[in-house]
This record gives structure tokens, sequence and C-alpha cells, in this order.
């Protein structure tokens, strides 16, 4: 933990519960397609991606809990938080919409997720560039497998494309908030922990840019971009996730199978 | 999420597989390649042909006191089967007569290529091709890994589905014996 002599105990563990939370949200949503994906490959592939992120997201809030050393464990960072002390992207909690609206948040998310691992693959903090050797394989697949189908959708009939283009129409405002700054990730990059999030910018570009550019995909304007989902300013989706995900600890506190 | 599992949170001196870090005697070597062979038994629940050893997944295996003290990684961070896998090589030493700790590492990740020479060959005995030695770009889009038939040996193969029946297998189809197939993924 080269890292946790540098930064405070605070601003770690609210870095790593934004990851870990980015990672659970996102998975929860994906695991939703579960039974009831467009076709049996694709079942299988979801709930598949969505298990590397739980598995990520497990391992970011094991790490939290012990940097926190309040005596939580991954339970009750995942069960027992309130939304508002959900501090996870906007982009994480958007419901799924149609196979393409998903498809685009998974590679929006992978391609802003795949830098940042690269990035702490070398990071002052041993046990984050742990968790980032594992995950950076990972996230590699997803943006295959999301950025393929982003490119048949977009470039493929004109149903497809409808909906592709309606989806970078949907997510556009929901871009921006990842790449946002504020003094948690200034003291991650400070310490050399984790990269500043607009320095990711150029290196998501580059991946979403050429997969674009196959589709036939223009980038939407944005007028005033979303954000507040790391202040723990959350859609209204967001309560309905978290009812779902919860309620089995709410309704019975302590369960343990 | 069980309470049972722990992350090691530091890197952890690492051996590969069949070197024995050694502590004490020769009574403590000989307890210690016991339980070795003991833990390196166990097999994978989703792919029964092949054991933990084979795999690479197995760390090291260690005294600590009268304690053994076995090191297992995971393939994926997310796989379901760790769980098994870390019990089952508790109750392997257990049943061999030692006290018996499994600890999860993470670092270094694990990777495809830690897989010996016979486990790969176990692998395409059982139907599943082995992973493609060394990264593929699997950066770059539709883009092909030349992947050979178990069962026949043709490399005239497709890929229908990335992900297979787990998350570290995609699934393939043969074109020349028309057989479908699991191939282990490249990580």
């Amino acid at each position: 933990m080269a890292g946790a002599s540098t930064v405070s105990r605070q601003a770690l563990t609210a870095f790593l519960l934004r990851l870990a939370d980015d990672h659970l949200v996102l998975g929860h949503r994906l695991s939703e397609w579960c039974g009831h994906a467009p076709m049996l490959e694709e079942d299988l592939a979801m709930p598949n991606m969505a298990l590397d992120l739980l598995g990520q997201a497990r391992a970011l809030y094991q790490y939290a809990a012990t940097v926190e050393g309040a005596g939580r464990d991954e339970d009750q960072l995942a069960y027992l938080r309130r939304e508002r002390e959900f501090s996870n992207c906007l982009m994480a909690e958007r419901e799924n919409g149609d196979f393409a609206h998903t498809m685009l948040r998974q590679l929006y998310f992978a391609a802003f997720m795949e830098p940042a691992w690269q990035a702490m693959l070398s990071s002052s903090d041993e046990a984050l560039a742990g968790i980032a050797a594992k995950a950076v394989k990972e996230v590699a697949y997803h943006i295959r497998h999301a950025g393929e189908w982003v490119v048949r959708l977009g470039d493929g009939t004109e149903e497809s494309t409808r909906r592709m283009k309606a989806a970078v129409e949907a997510l556009a405002p929901y871009v921006d908030e990842l790449f946002e700054s504020d003094d948690v990730t200034a003291a991650m990059a400070e310490a050399g922990i984790a990269a500043d999030p607009a320095a990711l910018r150029p290196a998501f570009d580059a991946i979403v840019g050429p997969i674009f550019a196959e589709a036939g995909l223009d980038w939407a304007d944005v007028p005033y971009g979303q954000t507040g989902g790391r202040k723990g300013m959350h859609g209204e989706a967001m309560g309905y996730l978290l009812a779902d995900l919860q309620f089995m600890q709410r309704s019975y506190p302590g369960a343990a199978w | 999420m069980g309470t049972i599992e722990k992350i090691a949170l530091r890197r952890t001196p690492l051996w590969p597989a069949g070197h024995l870090p050694l502590k004490g005697g020769k009574g403590a070597k000989d307890a210690c390649e016991r339980a070795y062979r003991a833990a390196a038994a166990v097999v994978d629940p989703e792919i029964p042909a092949i054991t933990i050893e084979d795999l690479g997944i197995l760390r090291s295996v260690e005294m600590d006191g009268e304690t053994v003290v076995a090191r297992v990684t995971p393939t994926y961070t997310g796989c379901p089967a760790v769980l098994a896998i870390e019990l089952a090589v508790e109750a392997a030493l257990r049943e061999a007569g030692f006290e018996a700790r499994v600890e999860r590492v993470i670092s270094p990740a694990w990777t495809t290529d830690w897989i010996t020479a016979q486990g790969r060959e176990k692998l395409r005995a059982y139907g599943i091709a082995p992973p493609a030695k060394a990264s593929n770009t699997i950066r770059a889009l539709f883009g092909e890994t030349e992947v050979a038939c178990p069962r026949c040996g043709s490399v005239e193969t497709a890929r229908i589905s990335e992900f297979g029946s787990t998350a570290c297998k995609a699934l393939y189809r043969c074109e020349a014996c028309h057989e479908p197939f699991d191939y282990f993924k490249c990580i």
C-alpha cells in the first residue's frame, strides 16, 4: 500500500468506491439481460461480462473496506449504502434500453476503463496494480465485443442504424462526466495511484473513433452534459436499481448462505 | 459474497509450480512435498479433466509452522469456480492430514501461458481447444485467432460466440468435421 502513505485514507477510499460502484452498478445493469438477450450467444456473453464487472467490483470493495478500516466489509459497502452514498458515474446506471443502447453504453465504459486500467498497471499502489493487471485483460474483450456490435448495428439495416443512432443521441450527455477531475482524482494523480480522468480522453477517442467511423456514426452534439454521479446525485433510474440490488439485505438484514 | 474469501493485498513471492519453498529440515520438506501433491491433484470443477497444477493457478504451497498455506490465483476476476477450488484445496489438504489455509493472490495476474504443456494436451483430449500461445491482438475488431479443432485438427474453424459455457471459453465450430467445440481463450 505504497499509495496510502502519500494520500489520505479518506481520498483513497473515495476513489476506490467510485471505481467499485461503477463496476457493481454497470454489472448489475448488464445482468438484467440474463434470459432476455436477443440470441443465445448474447445470453451467454452479457452475463459473462457482468460477472467480470462484478468480480472487479468485489476486488475493489474488498480493498476499499481494508483501506477505510471502519469495520465495513464488501457486502455492507454494496448492499447497505444509500443512493446518495453511491458515487458511480451516471453512464453506469443508465437503463438498458434496447440492445443497441446497451452495447454502446458498454463500449463507452470499457473504452474509458481500458486506458484507466493501463495507467493503474504502474500504480504506486500495489494492490490496485494487481487488480488492474487482471482487469485490463478482461476489459479488452469487452471493447471487442461491444465494438463489433456497434459496427454491425450502426452499419447494418435501416432499423439497426436508426436504433444505434438513437443510442448515440441518448448516451451523449453522459460521456463527459467520465473524464471529470476533482480533488479526489487530483490526489490520486499526484500520488501516482491513478491517471487524471481528463488525461484518458485521447485514449478513449482513439478506441471509439475508429469504431464510429466503421459504423458510420457521428458524435452527437451535447448542449450540456449531465453530471453529479461522483457526488451521489443520481438519475431516477438509480433508486429502482438499488431497490432491486439491495432488497434481500434490506428485507432480511444479515442474511447469509 | 462470502466472507471467507480474502484478497491478498500484498505482492506475494511466487514460485513456479513444482518448486517448493523450503523451511526447516528434511521432515518439513517431505511434509511440504506431500502437501503440494495433495493440493496439486485438485481438479477444476468446470473442466474436471485438468488439475489446478495443469492450469497453473496453484501458485505455491508452503508450511507456516504446522499449517500448510496454499496460494491460488483466479483465472478471471469474477470466476465463480474460485471459491469451489479454494474449498476443494483446503479439503484435500485436510484429508491428507494437514491443518490448512488457502490464500487468494491476484498478482501477478494469471495468464493462459501458465497452463502446462501437459495441461494443454489434456484440454485438447477433453475436446477443448487450448489457448493460442502468447497474447492475441484482442483490440482488433473481428480479429480471428487461428484455432485448431480439438477433434480433427483442422484450422478451418469459425467463432460462433466470444463467450461460451464459462467466461474463460469461447464457442467455435469446425468447418471440416462440423463439430462445435469450446476454445480456451487467450488472456
